[in-house]
């Protein structure tokens, strides 16, 4: 999502390594390239602004560190600013109240709808029995959507399709709540424009009568500089209590987290990550900001894979790349996994492989489901040993496996290439997550990528 | 309490009006229908046109001349205004290249051939609808970009004008969107092919055959909202335009993309990778309506190369206006 400003990032800090300090001309030129990378981002100017005099100060007045380039030095400089104004520390939802009433509102198109069946699912994972209640009497068909929406993951949802009242509906609503045991109600509201002040005071007449303990501001991750006034309207209007980020699995750089944090001081509590009805995930500013920055999003892989498959399995892998044991067996029980994590794309998006830019990695995706049977057929067309061990493959052994799943030679020599590769990135990676776990009360807060590059204090 | 926030300009407000009423209403007064009333126009872009223009000239005021400070900050306010960031730097060099030539009180005048030079490169602003013959309108965007609001609105122009309307329900997979469509094409008198969960192609595919045996003149193709990433479904998109261009050769008249103008940088992404998929003829602009972000069709027509060939200014049925460029300049400029 971030992938170009990340890409950016790097390529200017590449061009300052070497230099022996960080000074107001080494880094001038690169923080100017920062600027225009947020503009394209849509970070919305005012919030460009602010950080880039932030980093100016910070990054001038910062000791250089021994050993550190000064464009690594300038990362961290950028990486600790962006997770800052990314919201700090991220507070999970409150489930006071009874019912826990929380009420999403945004823009025409931004994702409520579909944001509020995703709530549900998530709220109910925790343990939450939620009811869906359909508010948005405008859009044709906004309340089938939803009730069709509860049926396919079968939590329940309260309309009154003649009623044109809104507060009314949601007032039997959360009767209905009360009466049927749920505990929360998540109210969908209509798309409305900032600017519309008849529809917003329709939903300051919610706020004021029923008093949800959250309201969040459901904004596409997509919006461009507008995504401020957005922003900042709904929250002096409504005083909102957080914001949900959709669409995050597109490629937009998606500067409007940026926008909006900054704009109304609320945080991003969670982003919408793809169409399958679960991906509705936990908003990490630190690691949003590793992203940023091309570190990858392990963490959130991790956790991904702990929720889809067995903790055990996940442990034994670890251990596996630790050891420097994953072998190719591995490699394809994890494609079959991550088959079912979500698409090439977005599993890449979160790894962190240097080099891997926004480019090649839509066109490993693109390519890759293709090429991913191709390199099954491979594997298949090998023993057991040999999956198990790839070193032994000499000439003669990959002429035979060539042979047998009809793939040439060279082709095959090059996925086993890119296949050590991986392992190598891979332990590294798994080293860094755990030194990062065990690391010294973290008083250097850096980013994993640069973990181990620095000397014992 | 609602006194208080009630819209003061629009004596009627829409939402609670049962469509047929809707209808009536609007037919009575049709004249200019398709396109905006200038007064309308200007209303709508109000803020593009402060933000756009009237930010940057007063700019300029007291200023003797054009130095780098005062282009820097132009840029800023041209960025601000969603013009897009490589647009409002080309801009900006070119009047840096010839600021020795204008002075900053013609800097509205330059700004004003520059717009107009953009509009009028991407081509031509109208629909490409041929008489006595099938038209196939092929409408793809991103999630939530108003592709269904657009269609409903588009085939209640057509109805007015007396064309045979269908329109293909392709948005198989989104919750309800058939239901959607429909009560939207019931509204505008059109008659729809829906076959729920099935693959989106053959609706199409079937639509299409209705067309050509029942003679159609439009034909709209509604498809389900897509992020341009998804490789799987801009293959779907591809399949679809393939059938479309299989069955029904010559009918193509407008593949369109259908853009939020709320949308930032990455609504070029969108047009570059759809026009990539299945050459888009044009973008419809949807919510353009009083908010400033109007920037973006200058900044689609010169990165794209697109026209633009509707804006949706509101929430009603006849909301949904041609884009004439002209009116465009003079409302920003005026």
């Amino acid at each position: 999502m971030f992938e170009t400003l990340s890409d950016r990032l790097q390529s200017i800090i590449k061009t300052t390594a070497g230099q022996s300090k960080l000074n107001e001309d080494n880094i001038s030129e690169a923080l100017r390239e920062v600027r225009r990378a947020l503009l394209e981002a849509d970070v919305s100017l005012k919030v460009v602004k602010a950080f880039i005099s932030k980093i100016k100060d910070r990054a001038n007045g910062e000791e250089v560190l021994k050993s550190l380039s000064p464009g690594q030095q300038l990362v961290k400089v950028v990486y600790d600013e962006l997770t800052q104004l990314l919201g700090g520390s991220n507070k999970p939802l409150s489930t006071e109240g009874k019912p826990n009433i929380i009420m999403l509102f945004g823009l025409q198109g931004s994702g409520k709808t579909t944001s509020a069946a995703k709530l549900a699912i998530k709220l109910r994972k925790s343990g939450r029995s939620p009811l869906l209640i359909a508010a948005d009497i405008y859009r044709p068909a906004a309340i089938n959507q939803l009730q069709s929406l509860g049926k396919q993951i079968n939590i329940p949802v309260f309309a009154m399709e003649d009623s044109k009242d809104v507060k009314d509906i949601v007032e039997h609503g959360i009767n209905y709540a009360k009466e049927n045991g749920n505990n929360t109600v998540i109210v969908d509201t209509a798309g409305r424009l900032q600017v519309d002040t008849q529809l917003m005071a329709e939903l300051m007449i919610l706020d004021r009568f029923f008093m949800p303990v959250e309201k969040l501001l459901v904004i596409d991750s997509m919006t461009g500089q507008e995504s401020v006034n957005v922003a900042e309207t709904f929250n002096e209007q409504l005083g909102i209590t957080g914001i949900i980020l959709t669409k995050l699995d597109g490629d937009a750089r998606g500067g409007a987290a940026l926008s909006v944090t900054h704009a109304t001081g609320k945080p991003i509590k969670l982003v919408g990550m793809g169409e399958k009805l679960d991906s509705l995930e936990e908003f990490y500013p630190d690691r949003m900001a590793q992203r940023i920055l091309g570190m990858g999003d392990v963490l959130t892989l991790i956790e991904k894979a702990q929720q889809s498959f067995d903790l055990e399995s996940a442990k034994e892998l670890e251990k596996k790349i630790r050891k420097k044991e994953f072998s190719l067996e591995d490699f394809m029980n994890i494609q079959k996994q991550m088959k079912m994590l979500g698409s090439l794309d977005q599993i890449l998006g979160m790894l962190p492989i240097p080099g891997l830019t926004k480019e090649n990695r839509e066109q490993i995706s693109h390519v890759g489901e293709k090429q991913l049977k191709r390199i099954e057929a491979c594997v298949n067309s090998m023993t057991i040993k040999e999956r198990k061990n790839p070193d032994i493959l000499d000439g003669s052994r990959r002429r035979r496996i060539s042979k047998g799943c009809g793939i040439p030679v060279d082709e095959l020599n090059r996925f086993l290439k890119d296949f050590e590769k991986m392992k190598k990135m891979m332990k590294k990676m798994t080293d860094m997550t755990k030194n990062m776990k065990r690391g010294p009360g973290g008083a250097m807060k850096l980013p994993p990528g640069m973990r181990g590059k620095f000397p014992p204090f | 309490m609602f006194n208080l926030f009630r819209k003061d300009q629009k004596p009627e407000e829409t939402n609670n009006i049962k469509p047929d009423e809707r209808i009536q209403e609007e037919e009575s007064e049709k004249k200019g229908l398709f396109g905006i009333s200038f007064s309308g126009l200007k209303q709508a872009i109000s803020k593009t046109s402060e933000s756009l223009v009237g930010s940057v000239i007063s700019l300029t005021q007291e200023k003797d001349e054009i130095d780098d400070d005062l282009l820097d900050e132009m840029e800023e306010k041209l960025i601000k205004a969603d013009l897009g960031v490589n647009t409002s730097v080309d801009v900006i060099e070119k009047l840096r290249l010839n600021k020795n030539r204008i002075k900053p009180d013609q800097v509205g005048e330059f700004l004003r051939n520059e717009f107009t030079e953009i509009l009028n490169s991407a081509g031509s602003n109208n629909l490409n609808i041929k008489d006595n013959q099938l038209n196939i309108i092929f409408i793809a965007g991103v999630n939530g970009a108003g592709k269904t609001t657009l269609i409903g609105k588009l085939a209640y122009r057509f109805r007015l004008q007396g064309k045979k309307v269908l329109v293909a329900a392709g948005d198989t997979f989104r919750a309800a969107a058939e239901d959607q469509l429909e009560i939207w094409t019931n509204r505008a008198g059109a008659e729809i092919v829906r076959q729920d969960g099935a693959d989106p192609a053959s609706v199409v595919y079937d639509a299409i055959q209705k067309a050509k045996t029942d003679n159609f003149d439009i034909l709209l193709i509604d498809t389900a909202g897509r992020l341009q990433n998804k490789f799987n479904l801009m293959e779907e998109l591809r399949k679809i335009k393939r059938i479309i261009d299989r069955e029904a050769p010559d009918s193509l008249v407008e593949t369109m993309l259908v853009l939020d103008a709320t949308t930032g940088q990455n609504g070029l992404k969108q047009a570059e990778v759809f026009n990539e998929a299945i050459q888009l003829t044009s973008v419809g602009l949807t919510k353009l309506d009083g908010t400033a972000k109007g920037g973006i069709i200058i900044a689609v027509a010169k990165e794209l190369g697109l026209p633009v060939k509707l804006i949706g200014v509101g929430e009603k049925l006849e909301d949904l206006k041609d884009f004439n460029p002209d009116d465009f300049i003079n409302a920003l400029f005026n």
